[in-house]
């Protein structure tokens, strides 16, 4: 579902992906671990174009961007937004729009993006609201709502594109520990429907238990790659072990 | 001790209503023109190509940088010669001020779409909205809520600039109150009846816009 092949950014001087390479199964949860700096935010705003990559090709589904340095024309603003509508991404700060209400954000992609027409969007916005838990919020404005609630609707505002897949940036970091839980519990539900995605998080326990594959990132390069209780419970680089070894001596939440 | 007489002016009353007027009229023409200028001034200034932001971002330091009154002159004498063509003192002035205002809505305008989170316009693309929906679906209608009172403070500005079009002789409330005062040697009553009808107006708008500054805190 998505391949990813010598992808490259700097900005200015500061190299934040080296070399990535990556290939991730259609219906596979994939999560991005590793220190600060390490570039996986950035990684996963590459995936939908969001930060333009210097150099590489990024496909995703039958949407494919090829980079290759300043020699590269950008393709315009209507090619990017047509591959952005493919991936639905997630923030760390939930970034709803305050203006409207709960029920209008979840309808907007369709709305404006897809040209649905407003009763359909409606529907299918009240029908995301209800998977997520939100119904009765649909009239609320996004101020009036918790973290975790905020956050619920901003995974339905990404899902009601109908995207073939999800991106989490983070998605819990802000929260206040107790809404934490509500939020993984809908990602949970997401990976066991089959949706592919993909989650820069520090939920450790999480990542272990949701994710099938976890990619270690470091300094620009993913240095480690495998099955998630593997790479996890048993890292071969030193990195990686120094990295887990903090998570492993905590104790379990 | 001056012995204030009032009563003197109300024989003029129908002078002093159509300078109100002209007043009214040219305020809200180059309000709304100064608005249309600063809008695309401001939204073309945060253009990617230099090729648009550059020649905006000159008019508006240019703009900026001089003296209204010297712009009303300039317009009216300067400006015709130069272009070679002919222009009414109306003309003139309200295209002078309409720029003159629209430099400085622009950097109001601007200041107003910049202020919103860039995490905003994450969403909105990540959405697959293209540039020109973003602006038009989730910045501008936040940026614009953020503009209202500093543009309105700029529009009692320009209003309280049409007093200059008075040099031009087009027939405003200064303008009026000048001839009167010449009329009836009275240049106290005359000059405090104009200051009293500009008061008259600005403040309740003015008071108009500090009710919207604190309405808007969130």
């Amino acid at each position: 579902m998505i391949d990813i092949q010598g992808l490259q950014k700097s900005f200015g001087d500061h190299v934040v992906l080296r070399d990535i390479n990556m290939h991730i199964d259609k219906g596979a949860v994939v999560a991005l671990l590793g220190p600060s700096g390490s570039g996986k935010s950035t990684l996963l705003r590459c995936v939908n174009l969001l930060t333009i990559p210097d150099k590489g090709s990024i496909r995703v589904g039958t949407h494919e961007m090829t980079y290759s340095g300043s020699a590269t024309r950008l393709p315009g603003d209507r090619a990017l937004a047509r591959f952005r509508a493919n991936t639905g991404m997630v923030f760390q700060h939930f970034n709803l729009f305050p203006h409207m209400t709960v029920l209008q954000n979840v309808m907007e992609g369709p709305a404006t993006v897809l040209r649905a027409p407003k009763a359909k969007a409606r529907e299918e916005a009240l029908a995301l609201l209800v998977k997520v838990g939100l119904q009765d919020k649909a009239d609320q404005h996004p101020a009036q709502l918790s973290g975790g609630q905020k956050q619920r609707v901003a995974i339905a505002r990404a899902l009601a594109m109908q995207p073939q897949v999800m991106l989490f940036d983070e998605v819990t970091s802000a929260l206040d520990p107790e809404l934490v839980g509500e939020v993984l519990g809908v990602i949970r539900e997401l990976a066991a429907e089959g949706m592919t995605m993909v989650l820069v998080t520090h939920e450790m326990a999480f990542a272990r238990e949701v994710a099938d594959e976890v990619f270690f990132m470091r300094d620009g390069v993913v240095l480690e790659s495998g099955p998630a209780k593997e790479v996890i419970d048993n890292p071969q680089q030193a990195a990686t072990q120094q990295f887990f070894a903090r998570y492993h001596a905590a104790p379990a939440r | 001790m001056y012995e204030w007489n009032f009563g003197y002016l109300w024989q003029y009353r129908q002078l002093f209503a159509n300078g109100l007027m002209v007043t009214v009229g040219y305020s809200l023409l180059c309000i709304v023109f100064g608005l249309m200028v600063g809008l695309v001034a401001g939204i073309g200034g945060l253009a990617k190509t230099r090729l648009i932001a550059l020649p905006l971002k000159w008019y508006v330091e240019l703009f900026r940088a001089t003296p209204v009154l010297v712009l009303i002159i300039w317009f009216y004498y300067a400006l015709p010669v130069l272009i070679g063509v002919a222009m009414t003192a109306s003309v003139a002035a309200v295209l002078a001020l309409s720029l003159y205002g629209g430099a400085f809505y622009s950097e109001i305008i601007r200041g107003g779409i910049i202020s919103i989170d860039p995490g905003q316009t994450d969403a909105a693309r990540a959405l697959g909205m293209t540039r020109f929906q973003v602006m038009r679906r989730v910045v501008l209608p936040q940026a614009l809520r953020r503009m209202t009172p500093p543009l309105m403070n700029q529009s009692i500005m320009q209003l309280k600039n049409t007093s200059l079009l008075s040099v031009l002789a087009l027939p405003d409330l200064v303008y009026q109150g000048q001839a009167v005062a010449h009329e009836t040697y009275r240049p106290l009553e005359a000059y405090t009846l104009i200051a009293l009808m500009y008061i008259a107006i600005l403040l309740p708008a003015s008071k108009l816009v500090r009710r919207l500054e604190s309405q808007r805190v969130e």
